[in-house]
């Protein structure tokens, strides 16, 4: 049963204080949007064996939605940061890079392969 | 206000801890950006309470001001005041974006208190109840059992808990059951 | 008279002297399948057995063989009983792990008629040679009839261990959870958990040591051996001593750690009353643990020897022997052969030397026999033979001749010994369930013929580092020395890795015996026959043989995981303790591979089975769920209301009075709310205020209608989409005022979309400047309906009521007799109707004004049943009934709920997906039976043809179904194919009765069409 901190009330909440609320970062797309474009935005979820951004929500406590960085095998947890922003926060990435050099998520991805592209 | 009476009704249990429906509370709920100074001087002109840092209560001139979330109090008063109360509030927070509302029927509340009073709460709440984690003053929003709740540990040393009304009677029999002076764990003793 | 002893030759029995755990001064009176026996505070129920002679436990799972004690701990797989009886009866208790009690009552389990004589011994005489592996796959395949009417009664006879408690019988003991936090928990309470505890401590981190028995010290205080210059049991008291006087540690005996999660989660769990039962309080407590560090000091446990007949009462573990004479002062026979591998096995035949046991002879399998210990055995004048092997043991009740045999061999009998019991070791294997069940890994040790924890190898927790280590055995080290001082140094590390100042280990000094290295037995004799590999026990409960495994990899099962699930090795309750390692290295020689390649199979929690009431907790009688209860909730429940659970809400479903069935209750209610006055506790419907600035623009969103040109005291109908398009929640919005709006949601709704508000403003539109207040419990609303409906209210007295004060789909804030209230006018019955809020701790005082001043005008309370009737004489839709979550407005005929005004709300883009705007989609439409009886509810319609199933094809179902006392016919709503451009056809409904029902489709409202009647 995982733990993460909220980082809004600073509680390191237990699994069933929070819920899960699938991937985070997603873009949205309302009227207007291509038929695939909002077909994605639906239905196509990143399914990755590593690390992960997802969203959580501290449930049973301070109620607020917040983001949290993790790997889906070994279940470290890289970090977590408020829901108010669009993409992962240059720290959290830096880290990652640090503990799975090569990663990659989305358009996001370690910053030593950035380097060398 | 004769015809109001809260979910238990004043019933009290003697345990391991006593627990106490604590009758009619006064309760208010005011969501507003808690870093402006406006809501500041509105909450503490009209409670006597500073803003509260994150997971913390505090309590002055008889009513208290707890840390619900980013942009959330909990403030705290006897159940005749919380009109009065709303209404200054109100009155004071006119400038400001912010929603003031009584809560005071929606919820029931309850003391905790005596030695057993942490161990008792350690049965229900997945919280570090150790007398060096959870000190008074201490505020948190958990799980008591199966259902939302909340707690503040008081200056005297008494947990004071507060969930939705519908399920006051559920939480209330809950507590005593955790109570029962047969069910000691002698960890925090 | 002759004593005991002398009475028969074969006799298990209670000695003169030994027994450090028991109290020989009291006895203690407990019955087996019956019969009375005695024993003495201290035993266990398996110590006791012993001491009355009751050699035979159990008969096993599938051939019924007659079984006695293997081993003397939670390993055991053959002495389970059922034990006690009604409310406290549990089958499946351990006799080794089951403290004796006054009154204690077992019986044996697995055999019929009796223990003694068993019918099921037939399947061993006469089928074992077809009840092989994967016996089930291949018997129960063909031919396929045979399944339902032959195979699966048969198999439903035979299946389960024990007998399941009386289901009407509720147990009577109560259970508990406790959350606790610590630096270093240790798991296990011998010299290395107490030697790791108190190294820990030292640092001053926070400690939990649990010690799984009532007794501290493990195996040392009856292995021997001297800790800092005294007897481990002194040393042992006085370690103890001191870890009790720190104010830093925790000690627990009898609580077991049952099993390792992620993030340093630990599951504890504490046996309190099973000692005693009865004794108040709760009986198990499951302790929900979070720590930072993990040190698993868990011991090993000795393999049994595969040879022919290992399964015959009286054949014990080594070390479990020694035990028995040790720690209760009981031996299982008074003529002992012992069968090893390796030298601790001659421990055991010091001890029953010393205890006046005679011990025939110490096989040993190794060509060049054992060391220092071999030595001291043959100074005491015990015969030991090298290189031999014990060959049969005689089938049987209980042990009474072994052949023995050359290791080397074929199992050629070289000479048969009379003895009365077996001591048999095979090595030991590390407890490293603990360390595996969250990723730990192993890594297989040639010298000792084990898996033990790989330490580069840990599991991980959140901040990627290992959280999990081990102390002691449970390492691989076997020796007291090599034990205490790996002890210690986890309990540094483990502090060090909590967080604490780090600390040189300083670990007690021991003195023991060197040893010889053992040497790997997996058969014994090594090239044994198939007559004696068929009767070599691998799995006793399961009765899982050599030759199992070894047909198994001969017909293609090379993973062990496979191979597992086809022969059942290690499926049962001991979940293989005993025969996993022995099992994988018969598979790995099968298939002529190493073991390291083989594996084992997964560790999975719990380490030991755990009560379901642990499990459970407090979770039963009235606190088995939160009931969610409305102000009014006594005074409905003492009226006669007929509970439905509505989520956690109960809600009256009708007000039944004396003599009437429920059907004459929902229609007496339905009949009085439209001719008099009719009262519905509504307060679960969700209440939510929504404030600030860009309230308005933020409703326009979440609605997909028009919410921010509402006026300030009107109240609006609204719909909500999820992003999907789908229809998921539905209420009246009423304007309070300039910024504020408060939005009625479902009885369901309620958490659901405040959540769902909250997830838009935080996660998609954070820059809008809107607070959102779930007040539903603030308020009881009750919904005052029917022609008297303002008579009742303008008696009350106070705000004006009048149809020009407070007209149709408006509210007003004001006093109603006396209460302070709002009143919205708005209607889900098409009466004139009020609903009523006040706040909720005068709720019940406002309903006791309503139901007095209502005498005079024919006032009744309706529940839930009768306002659906209501509605759906008007056609008003239910979320939930006439929606699944795939039903569109669209499909609802709620087009004029869709506003063309808005540029986007949710849902709006998913409503132009081409099936979305499909033509071919269900639409609502009434239903109206050609017989006027009742649709059943759920029905399909069935139209032309079939589909690729051979089914008839559907083209619609009902949604919502109902008696309609107003009219005195059934009435229903259905989604139809094409539906509104087939008003007044018919279509007809199978039901699952058998017949079929023809329904006209009509028009969904059918009471009032003007709506003349809930505008006046």
């Amino acid at each position: 049963m995982l733990i993460l901190t909220c980082p809004y009330c600073g509680a390191t909440a237990e699994e069933t204080e929070l819920q899960a609320g699938g991937e985070a970062h997603l873009k949205r797309f309302g009227p207007g949007s291509s038929d695939e474009e909002f077909h994605d935005y639906l239905f196509v979820r990143e399914n990755p064996k590593g690390v992960h951004f997802e969203r959580w929500r501290h449930t049973n406590g301070c109620g607020k939605w917040f983001h949290a960085a993790r790997c889906t095998t070994s279940l470290e947890v890289f970090g977590t940061y408020p829901a108010q922003t669009t993409e992962p926060p240059q720290d959290i990435q830096d880290k990652i890079s640090k503990k799975r050099p090569g990663w990659s998520w989305r358009e996001f991805s370690c910053a030593s392969a950035k380097d060398a592209s | 206000m004769s015809k109001a009476v809260s979910v238990l009704n004043g019933a009290r249990f003697s345990g391991l801890a006593e627990v106490a429906d604590a009758g009619l509370v006064g309760m208010i709920t005011l969501r507003g950006d808690l870093e402006s100074s406006a809501v500041a001087a509105a909450v503490q002109s009209t409670t006597g309470c500073a803003i509260p840092a994150v997971r913390k209560t505090v309590e002055a001139s008889g009513n208290s001001v707890s840390w619900m979330s980013p942009d959330e109090l909990l403030i705290v008063t006897a159940y005749d005041q919380v009109a009065d109360l709303c209404a200054k509030l109100q009155e004071a927070l006119t400038q400001e974006h912010a929603l003031v509302v009584n809560v005071s029927d929606a919820r029931s509340c309850f003391t905790l208190s005596g030695n057993g009073a942490r161990e008792v709460l350690g049965k229900v709440a997945p919280v570090d109840f150790a007398a060096d984690q959870f000190q008074p003053g201490d505020f948190r929003r958990s799980r008591l059992a199966q259902v939302a709740g909340a707690f503040w540990l008081d200056q005297g040393g008494a947990f004071h808990i507060v969930c939705f009304r519908s399920v006051g009677e559920y939480v209330f029999n809950l507590l005593k059951t955790a109570a029962d002076p047969d069910a000691g764990v002698g960890v925090y003793s | 008279m002759l004593s005991a002893c002398e009475r028969s030759a074969h006799m298990s029995t209670r000695l003169a002297k030994q027994g450090r755990l028991i109290d020989r001064s009291k006895q203690i009176v407990f019955t087996f399948n019956g019969k009375s026996m005695l024993g003495h505070p201290g035993d266990t129920l398996a110590s006791a057995l012993l001491a009355n002679d009751q050699m035979l436990v159990g008969r096993s799972f599938k051939y019924h063989r007659p079984r006695g004690l293997v081993a003397s701990g939670a390993e055991e797989p053959n002495a389970l009983v059922g034990l006690g009886s009604g409310t406290r009866y549990e089958p499946n208790q351990r006799a080794t792990t089951t403290e004796l009690f006054e009154g204690l009552a077992a019986q044996s389990q697995n055999h019929w008629p009796s223990l003694e004589f068993d019918i099921g011994i037939v399947n061993s005489k006469l089928f074992s040679r077809f009840l092989t592996a994967g016996f089930y796959y291949k018997m129960f395949m063909h031919p396929k009839p045979f399944w339902k009417h032959v195979y699966e009664p048969f198999i439903r006879q035979s299946a389960g261990l024990g007998k399941a408690p009386d289901k009407e019988l509720v147990d009577a003991d109560t259970y508990e959870h406790f959350y606790f936090f610590a630096d270093v928990v240790i798991v296990g309470g011998g010299v290395a958990g107490l030697q790791a505890a108190k190294t820990a401590a030292a640092t001053g981190a926070k400690v939990l040591l649990m010690e799984q028995n009532a007794h501290w010290g493990g195996r040392a205080p009856v292995d021997g051996g001297t800790i800092d210059g005294m007897e481990a049991e002194a040393w042992v008291t006085k370690t103890l001593d001191e870890l009790r006087a720190m104010e830093n540690v925790t000690l627990r005996d009898r609580m077991m750690g049952a099993g390792v999660y992620d993030h340093g989660y630990l599951l504890g769990y504490e046996r309190l009353s099973d000692h005693m039962p009865g004794k108040p309080g709760p009986r198990h407590r499951l302790w929900r643990i979070r720590t930072k560090q993990i040190i698993t000091a868990t011991g090993a446990i000795e393999r049994p020897l595969s040879f022919a007949g290992n399964d015959v009462p009286g054949v014990m573990l080594a070390a479990s022997m020694r035990d028995y004479v040790v720690n209760w002062g009981v031996t299982p026979g008074k003529r002992v052969v012992i069968a090893t591998n390796n030298d601790d096995a001659y421990r055991t035949a010091l001890i029953l030397k010393d205890a006046g046991v005679e011990v025939a002879c110490v096989v040993d399998a190794r060509r060049l026999g054992g060391g220092a210990l071999a030595k001291q055995v043959r100074d005491a004048g015990i015969r030991v033979e090298d290189g031999r092997a014990i060959a049969k043991v005689a089938e049987g009740k209980r042990v009474t001749k072994v052949a023995i045999c050359l290791q080397n061999g074929d199992g050629q009998s070289i000479e048969e010994i009379e003895a009365d019991a077996v001591a048999m070791s095979g090595g030991w294997s590390p407890v490293v369930h603990l360390w595996s069940h969250c990723g730990g890994k192993l890594t297989w040790d040639d010298t000792q013929a084990h898996f033990r924890p790989d330490p580069n190898r840990a599991p991980l927790s959140h901040d990627g580092l290992p959280f999990v280590s081990t102390a002691g055995s449970a390492s691989g080290p076997m020796g007291l020395g090599a034990v205490l001082s790996d002890a210690a140094e986890a309990g540094a590390k483990a502090a060090e890795a909590a967080g604490l100042p780090a600390q040189a280990p300083v670990a007690a000094v021991a003195e023991d015996v060197e040893e010889t290295q053992m040497e790997p037995v997996w058969l014994m004799p090594a090239n044994a026959d198939i007559q004696h590999r068929m009767k070599s026990w691998l799995d006793y409960q399961n009765d899982v043989k050599v030759s199992d495994v070894q047909l198994a990899a001969r017909e293609g099962f090379e993973s062990v995981e496979h191979t597992k699930r086809y022969t059942t090795l290690g499926m049962a309750t001991d979940q293989g303790k005993l025969s996993n390692i022995n099992g994988l290295a018969i598979l790995a020689d099968s298939l002529g591979s190493e073991i390291p390649q083989v594996g084992t199979t997964t560790f999975r929690p719990p380490y030991h089975p755990i009560s379901m009431g642990a499990i459970g907790g407090e979770a039963r009688g009235e606190i088995f769920q939160p009931l969610r209860k409305t102000p009014m909730y006594a005074w409905n429940d003492k009226n006669g209301a007929d509970w439905e659970p509505v989520g956690h809400w109960r809600r009256p479903f009708a007000y039944i009075r004396n003599g009437e069935t429920q059907h004459d209750a929902v229609n007496r209610e339905v009949k009085n709310t439209r001719e008099n006055l009719g009262l519905l506790d509504a307060s679960t419907l969700g209440k939510l205020i929504v404030k600030g600035p860009d309230a308005g623009k933020f409703l326009d969103l979440m609605y997909t209608n028009m919410m921010s040109n509402l006026k300030v005291g009107k109240c609006r109908y609204g719909l909500m989409c999820s992003e999907n398009g789908f229809l998921m929640d539905d209420g009246v919005v009423a304007r309070i005022d300039d910024d504020t709006w408060l939005c009625h949601t479902t009885t369901g709704g309620a958490d659901r979309i405040h959540a769902h508000m909250e997830e838009w403003l935080q996660t998609e539109w954070w820059d809008m400047k809107v607070f959102v207040a779930n007040v539903t419990e603030q308020y009881a609303q009750i919904a005052v309906v029917g022609p008297n409906a303002r008579k009742v209210l303008e008696k009350l007295g106070g705000m004006d009521v009048s149809k020009e004060a407070l007209p149709f789909m408006e509210w007003r804030d004001g006093e109603i007799g006396g209460f302070k209230a709002r009143a919205y006018r708005i209607s889900f019955s098409g009466e004139l109707s009020y609903e009523i809020a006040v706040s909720a701790s005068e709720g019940q005082a406002f309903w006791d004004a309503l139901m007095a001043a209502g005498a005079e005008f024919g006032v009744m309370p309706y529940g839930t049943e009768c306002l659906h009737i209501l509605r759906a004489e008007k056609g008003f839709i239910m979320i939930g009934d006439e929606t699944d979550g795939t039903v569109i407005p669209q499909d609802l005929g709620l087009h004029w709920a869709l506003s063309k005004k808005k540029e986007d709300y949710i849902g709006k883009r998913a409503h132009s997906r081409s099936h979305m705007a499909d033509p071919e989609r269900w639409q609502l439409v009434g239903l109206e039976t050609v017989d006027g009886s009742v649709l059943p509810d759920g029905a399909y319609a069935v139209g032309q043809g079939i589909n690729a199933n051979g089914q008839k094809n559907t083209i619609g179902r009902v949604t919502s179904t109902y008696f309609s006392a107003s009219l005195n016919r059934g009435i229903a709503m259905g989604l139809v194919k094409h539906g509104r451009k087939r008003m007044g056809e018919v279509i007809s409904f199978p039901g699952t009765d058998g017949k079929t029902y023809e329904a006209k489709i009509v028009d969904p409202v059918v009471y009032d069409k003007e709506g003349a009647k809930q505008d006046v």
